[in-house]
């Protein structure tokens, strides 16, 4: 397993820095964004900032399902289940996002019946287990879960399983980035791009990026060693004047995704006309709803839903650090109010959220490439 | 990040062609096939496993890799945390992890 060796070789990590010292040309700033919330985390728990020149600027990109989600989507959520016949699901990170009223972990603090799941076939399996209630599963996630809820969904109704439900708010990452590049006030030279989102979309809905914005894209891997190699591939092609979709996470992403997951999401699921991000607005087209033949199926269809919009705490400035125009530290809140304890702004939840990231590894710088375990 | 967790498929379920029993680091949980129906992946084939369905083959290598990468990150706890929840083994009644860093990733 030679291979596996050469990941871990310190030798490497440090001739990958050396050779981006080199690409970047020192009359230049690069702003290069990973989009992918896995990155983020790599990126802060790696101190991979530290090998990189001045000049070459990481911005963290809204690859985080916890953070994008708007406070009133949870609200929505929080408040079907308090039917006392519900059963309210979801995976683990949703549990301390907060709501208005807190979060599902404090719902359940106060009697609601709140269940992780670590898949959504457990959510119908919690269905079938409980027949005199009704599940309901708060779904979330880019292409990456998308499809697994997809076959969850597609089981519910050949079972016609009636007290199982989704509330979906799946997301697209492509809206995102095309939101990103709209918006005036980001400058951006590339992208690493999203590891296990590609497995299910592939490499091809990145070509726009490319031909039509001109910026090049690497695809990524999570080891330190894959996002800096990613990071050299995005600079040889900016130094050479050239804008292509790149692959440097071969070994799990194929060039044309997974086309069984593609299947499946299409059949269950259809773009909403838009959807609401937090930080980033309303974006046309950028997330899932599920179809009429599922109505039964789809908690938004099947009970009123009361579409809450609420506005984050005033101080907390998620917006800001999601759309990468501020720093996590810059926050007013960060580090005071708002610690990974205490979170205000769902970026401090997840490990994917930057905050987070940057709370625990740049503000307690615990990790460094130097001393990262090895196993 | 999306946790994306390496098993090796053990044993096909003769009951439902879509699900296996996938050995994790020693931790045996059933996945679903569903999303690999178009290269149905049979025993000693390596997997990566997201939310409980295999997402795509891989090779060995790749698999002792990625385990390494969870472990890097700091995720592999929580990744074994949620291969042991695949199933509701223990009857729905959830583990209520430590913090931020329990549960799975979307
Ligand atoms: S520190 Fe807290 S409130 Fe501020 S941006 Fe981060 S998550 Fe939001």
């Amino acid at each position: 397993m030679k291979f596996v060796d050469e990941f871990r070789a310190p030798e490497l990590i440090a001739k990958a820095g050396e050779e981006i010292r080199r690409l970047a040309d020192p009359a230049r700033h690069y702003r290069i964004m990973e989009v992918c919330g896995g990155h983020t985390h790599a990126i802060y728990r790696f101190g991979l900032k530290d090998l990189l020149p001045a000049n070459v600027e990481l911005i963290h990109g809204p690859g985080c399902p916890v953070c994008v989600l708007p406070m009133g989507r949870i609200d929505d959520g929080l408040s079907l289940a308090a039917n006392p016949d519900f059963i309210f699901a979801a995976f683990g990170d949703m549990m301390r996002v907060p709501g208005t009223h807190g979060s599902p972990l404090e719902y359940k603090a106060r009697g609601m019946d709140v269940r992780i799941v670590y898949s959504p076939a457990d959510a119908l399996k919690l269905a079938r287990t409980n027949p005199t209630k009704h599940v309901m599963f708060f779904a979330i996630g880019f292409e990456t879960t998308a499809p697994s809820t997809a076959l969850t969904l597609k089981r519910a109704k050949a079972e016609g399983l009636p007290n199982f439900s989704v509330f979906c708010n799946h997301v697209t990452i492509i809206p995102a980035i095309r939101a990103i590049l709209d918006s005036p006030d980001m400058r951006l030279d590339g992208f690493v791009g999203p590891g296990h989102v590609s497995t299910v979309i592939g490499c091809r809905p990145y070509d726009w990026i490319a031909m039509d914005e001109g910026k090049p894209v690497v695809v990524s891997g999570f080891e330190p060693l894959d996002i800096l190699q990613s990071i050299v591939m995005l600079l040889r092609q900016l130094r050479k004047g050239e804008a292509r979709v790149e692959n440097q996470y071969k070994r799990v992403v194929p060039w044309e995704g997974n086309r069984a997951a593609l299947r499946a999401m299409a059949e269950v699921f259809e773009l909403r006309p838009y959807f609401e991000w937090r930080g980033l607005g309303f974006i046309s087209q950028s997330a899932l709803k599920i179809r009429a033949s599922y109505a039964e199926w789809d908690a938004e269809q099947r009970f009123s839903v009361p579409g809450v919009r609420v506005t984050d705490p005033k101080a907390a400035q998620c917006g800001e650090v999601l759309k990468g125009v501020l720093k996590p530290a810059q926050c007013k809140l960060f580090g005071r109010e708002c610690t990974p304890e205490q979170p205000v702004g769902a970026l401090m939840v997840s490990s994917e959220g930057s905050c987070a990231a940057y709370y625990n590894y740049e503000h307690r710088k615990p990790v460094t490439i130097a001393n990262a375990p090895s196993n | 990040m999306c946790l994306a967790i390496p098993g090796k498929i053990v044993e096909l379920d003769s009951q439902n062609a879509l699900h296996a029993v996938v050995d994790v680091v020693g931790v045996r949980r059933k996945v679903d096939l569903g999303l690999l129906q178009d290269e149905p992946p049979v025993p000693g084939d390596w997997v990566l496993i997201h939310v409980g369905f295999a997402m795509s083959k891989i090779s060995e290598a790749d698999a002792v890799d990625q385990m390494r990468t969870l472990t890097m990150l700091g995720e592999a706890d929580a990744a074994m945390e949620e291969v042991r929840g695949y199933g509701l083994e223990n009857d729905g009644q959830d583990s209520w992890g430590q913090g931020p860093q329990s549960g799975n990733r979307s």
